[in-house]
């Protein structure tokens, strides 16, 4: 019974993780028929940026509070403009073109971003180039040189894993005879939590909200009425990242390996997530997170482990195959 | 013993979500005849197009070509049965030739898979020489032989629409819908087509339904008129009876102009 | 003589072709056949996957995934019969027609592999297909990587190095001329009628998934065939050789040269492997310099070097151009 019970609790932070991050998916798809494939790395983005505030405000050794905030709110702003600039640059150009250019656009975005972090730092960068230079015989002009040393030694950060410090204690509890619980678990689930019901009633109870599920049932007709769509699309994308972010924050409180390709996998899988909900469905975003949380824990931990990846997948080929437009879906009959 | 009649539907319904968008369309039509469907926009016209046609799933009532029940099969399955249709806005294959057009639809139905086509065999050689002259054939009845090289996205908007008719008539249809053939054209234009339809008519032996806007092209050519209002059928009779209609007029025009002219609607009449 | 022709047609471009490659792998040297192959896998490659995504105009981004299921079937194959000398035949025709067999084995596995993705996904919208495909290659990955047999992420090395210029340049051959005569049919103008308007074309009585699966297990053949080449030029396979990054290559190819254009696929995969070796010594901004592109390309010119067209359709114009320049159109 405990262990089934651990695995409920287990289940349920993860699958808070990946109902934040499917919801950045579902809502730009409600809004732009888009996949953002991009979406998983603007996640990795977010942990690495909250590991370099923390390095910055040396949470490693003095951790506190008022910094534990700072980190957090940074990160979001980060990814928030990051998102904004992914859309403005990237996909708004090319609104009016066939859905098949922004997917491959999107997949160059997610590419740029997973493969542009693993090149070594830019300092280091710039010493290779000068060594080029200096094996053709050449030499790298003052005032360049000097540039040179005032280039970051800690960005992109590279292949190799950093580890996020830990802005707090982490305190473990057993409760209920047996079941494994950290403070950390506790807060994040909490914070999650925080976040998904801002999130509905940013969806369902403000005017922003209202207008974005406007654009996302027919973006013509929205512009008509007097939305602005533009705005309002730029508006999904910086919140989408920002619920990045914090699931980015949240999963390096108890897992502060990080990497340029973490993203990956968490995102694929809370895509999966938001289809089993139903693409462009908010509810269904998070319903489905935890879900595939709950059913990856569940089969992870009673059966073969190494297939964990694979149970997302398995919940894809069932959707698809059983019901594509997911549980809370609708089926949207094109009008010819 | 009668043929079968080309086109059967009965008290065919479409219901998106919570809207009924078309209810208890009954419509039966032989080979030969031209019935036209018109309405106000909105009205359900297209819905009941895209019932017939298999692009929606009929929600309740039953749709029958050539005495067999299509309803639920998929649009290229009711194709071949015998209906071909056009589309309100056009749907031309934009980056192929007027003549890829025609020729593609003249392969409706045929099951032939990729081998015959890497061993260049002589029947596929033959196949390909007469769905040729058959393509061409079609371009010649709309009048559009000279274009047949031409891409389909640089005809001219008149021209776009014949082809899309050339092509519907190139799948072999029993039953020819036509939805806004007339769309955009102007008056001359307007009588040519009117002459088109009927020659088409003729010599395939078509059953031919149309909706349109303009009211004398479709009184001009129809032997019979459907008017729909809100999902609803509301006349269905000749021309001259339909036009006269209370409820007809008050469909397109209002009430007030009912008023206006001492007309009063039936009574017992359904709004 | 005239029944002669007709049976000879079909059969003249690999008539004509094997002479002249293999008049070219005896002459070229070892570097310049390394290139050739890495070249012509990269072209069957994208040819093959212009069938879905250009002339299909699907959206299909699991290409690696075919690939490695051929190249594990024709590993296993050759691995398996590796002893086995065949009765009657010298050592060298033996090992030829093992590998022949292991190659139509590749392409015949990777067929039903797509046939068994296809047929589900292609019912559906267009979006969802790519993500079937790409989660296709991630469960064929996870598969491999626990299956003990399959040698799991070490892979089976040792295998014979049968691939070189000859075979490969046969691979070519036929896979450019499944796609141009596949092009130039009635059966080719029903793909295309699908890429254009698909509701159009289901309207016009054509079986639209149907089509579309069977253009997706013939590319999904051929990509096999592309595995399994390219595993016995290496004489390793594993699975970390087709990741979604392979796949996303495949698809940069078919992008660049112009969905739909087979000349294109050819030029932009000889390009692209071309200068990915000369790149060898930045590999690790390979994929960056590969993403840029991409995004540069879909911003400027989404259509890619020849659009739908072939090379002789645009070049005409190149070279006409400057004469016309003056004039008006």
């Amino acid at each position: 019974m405990t262990e089934f019970l651990q695995h409920v609790v287990n289940g349920l932070s993860l699958g808070t993780i990946y109902a934040l991050i499917a919801l950045g998916y579902t809502m730009v798809y409600g809004v732009l028929k888009l996949i953002n494939f991009a979406h998983g790395d603007v996640y990795m983005v977010g942990a690495f940026a909250g590991y370099y505030i923390a390095t910055a405000l040396d949470v490693e050794r003095s951790p506190s509070l008022p910094k534990a905030v700072a980190v957090f709110v940074g990160a979001m702003a980060v990814c928030g403009a990051l998102g904004w600039a992914i859309e403005r640059f990237a996909y708004r150009p090319l609104r009016n073109r066939p859905r098949l250019t922004s997917l491959i656009t999107a997949i160059g975005v997610s590419f740029l971003l997973e493969f542009g972090f693993q090149l070594p730092s830019l300092r280091a960068q710039g010493e290779a180039f000068r060594g080029v230079l200096e094996g053709w015989g050449l030499r790298l002009p003052a005032p360049v040189a000097g540039v040179l040393a005032v280039l970051p030694d800690n960005f992109p950060p590279g292949p190799t894993p950093r580890f996020f410090p830990e802005p707090f204690e982490r305190v473990d509890w057993t409760v209920l005879g047996g079941v494994h619980v950290s403070n950390y678990d506790v807060v994040s689930l909490a914070v999650a939590v925080v976040f998904m019901v801002a999130l509905q009633l940013i969806v369902y109870r403000t005017k922003f909200g209202t207008a974005m599920r406007a654009v996302s049932y027919d973006s013509r007709v929205a512009g008509l009425m007097g939305i602005p769509v533009s705005r309002i699309i730029s508006g999904t994308f910086v919140l989408g990242s920002v619920l990045a972010a914090v699931a980015a924050l949240l999963v390096a409180g108890s897992r502060p390996r990080i990497d340029p390709i973490m993203g990956l996998m968490p995102g694929l899988k809370a895509f999966v997530a938001a289809v089993f909900g139903g693409i462009g469905s908010v509810p269904g975003a998070m319903v489905g997170g935890l879900v595939l949380g709950f059913s990856e824990e569940m089969v992870a931990g009673y059966t073969v482990s190494s297939f964990r990846d694979g149970i997302a997948f398995a919940m894809l080929i069932l959707v698809l195959l059983l019901r594509p437009e997911g549980l809370f879906g609708r089926v949207s009959a094109e009008k010819v | 013993m009668s043929p079968p009649l080309a086109l059967e539907a009965r008290k065919v319904g479409m219901t998106f979500g919570g809207l009924k968008a078309l209810a208890d369309f009954d419509l039966s039509m032989r080979e030969g005849e031209l019935v036209g469907l018109i309405g106000p926009n909105g009205a359900g016209k297209t819905t009941a197009f895209n019932a017939i046609t298999g692009v929606y799933a009929p929600t309740s009532g039953d749709v029958l070509v050539a005495g067999e029940r299509v309803n639920g099969m998929r649009p290229h399955q009711i194709c071949v049965r015998g209906i071909a249709r056009t589309f309100q806005n056009v749907r031309l294959f934009k980056d192929l030739s007027a003549l890829d057009n025609v020729r593609i639809a003249c392969h409706a139905g045929s099951d032939s898979g990729f081998t015959s086509a890497w061993l260049l065999t002589p029947k596929h050689d033959r196949e390909e020489a007469r769905i040729r002259e058959r393509a061409l054939a079609f371009l010649e009845v709309m009048g559009l032989s000279p274009r047949s090289g031409e891409l389909a996205r640089n005809l001219p908007y008149g021209e776009q629409r014949r082809l899309e008719i050339a092509r519907a008539l190139a799948t072999g249809p029993k039953v020819l819908c036509l939805d806004e053939p007339a769309a955009g054209m102007n008056a001359s234009e307007k009588i040519a087509l009117m002459e088109l339809i009927r020659r088409i008519r003729e010599r395939f032996s078509l059953a031919i339904l149309v909706i349109e806007h303009d009211m004398r092209l479709v009184m001009g050519i129809s032997e019979r008129v459907l008017v729909l209002d809100h999902g609803v059928t509301i006349a269905h009779g000749k021309p001259e009876e339909v036009r006269r209609d209370p409820k007809v007029i008050e469909a397109y025009l209002g009430d007030a102009y009912l008023a206006e002219h001492s007309l009063e609607l039936p009574e017992g009449g359904d709004r | 003589m005239g029944r002669l022709r007709l049976l000879l047609r079909p059969v003249v471009p690999f008539a004509v072709a094997a002479p002249m490659l293999w008049g070219l792998q005896v002459l070229a040297p070892q570097d310049v056949a390394i290139i050739l192959v890495a070249i012509g896998v990269n072209v069957i490659l994208a040819v093959s996957l212009n069938v879905v995504n250009g002339f299909t105009g699907q959206f299909s981004i699991g290409h690696a995934a075919f690939m490695a299921v051929g190249a594990y079937t024709a590993a296993l194959i050759t691995t398996g019969f590796r002893e086995v000398q065949i009765a009657h035949l010298p050592v060298g025709i033996s090992d030829a027609v093992i590998f022949a067999l292991a190659l139509v084995a590749a392409m015949a596995v990777a067929s039903v592999a797509g046939l068994l993705v296809g047929i589900p996904s292609l019912r559906l919208r267009g979006d969802y297909l790519a993500i079937v495909t790409l989660g296709f290659g991630e469960i064929i990955r996870v598969v491999i990587e626990n299956t003990r047999a399959l040698g799991q992420a070490t892979g089976i090395s040792g295998l014979p190095a049968a691939t070189n210029v000859l075979w490969t340049g046969m691979g070519v051959v036929a896979t450019v001329v499944m796609a141009r005569r596949l092009l130039v049919s009635t059966q080719g103008r029903a793909l295309l009628a699908i890429r254009e308007d698909e509701v159009a074309a289901e309207a016009m009585g054509i079986d639209t998934v149907g089509w579309k699966v069977r253009a997706f297990v013939i590319s999904a053949a051929f990509a096999g065939l592309a595995g399994g080449l390219l595993v016995h030029r290496i004489m390793l396979v594993t699975p970390r050789m087709f990741t979604f990054v392979k796949s996303m290559e495949v698809v940069v190819m078919v992008v660049l040269g112009g969905m739909g254009s087979i000349t294109g696929s050819i030029i932009a995969a000889t390009v692209l492997t071309v200068a990915l070796e000369w790149l060898r010594g930045l590999d690790q901004y390979r994929m960056v310099i590969y993403s840029i592109l991409l995004i540069a390309l879909m911003l400027t010119r989404p259509t890619g070097l020849f659009g739908t067209k072939e090379i002789w359709d645009t070049l005409p114009r190149w070279l006409g151009g400057r004469r016309a320049a003056g004039g008006a159109r």
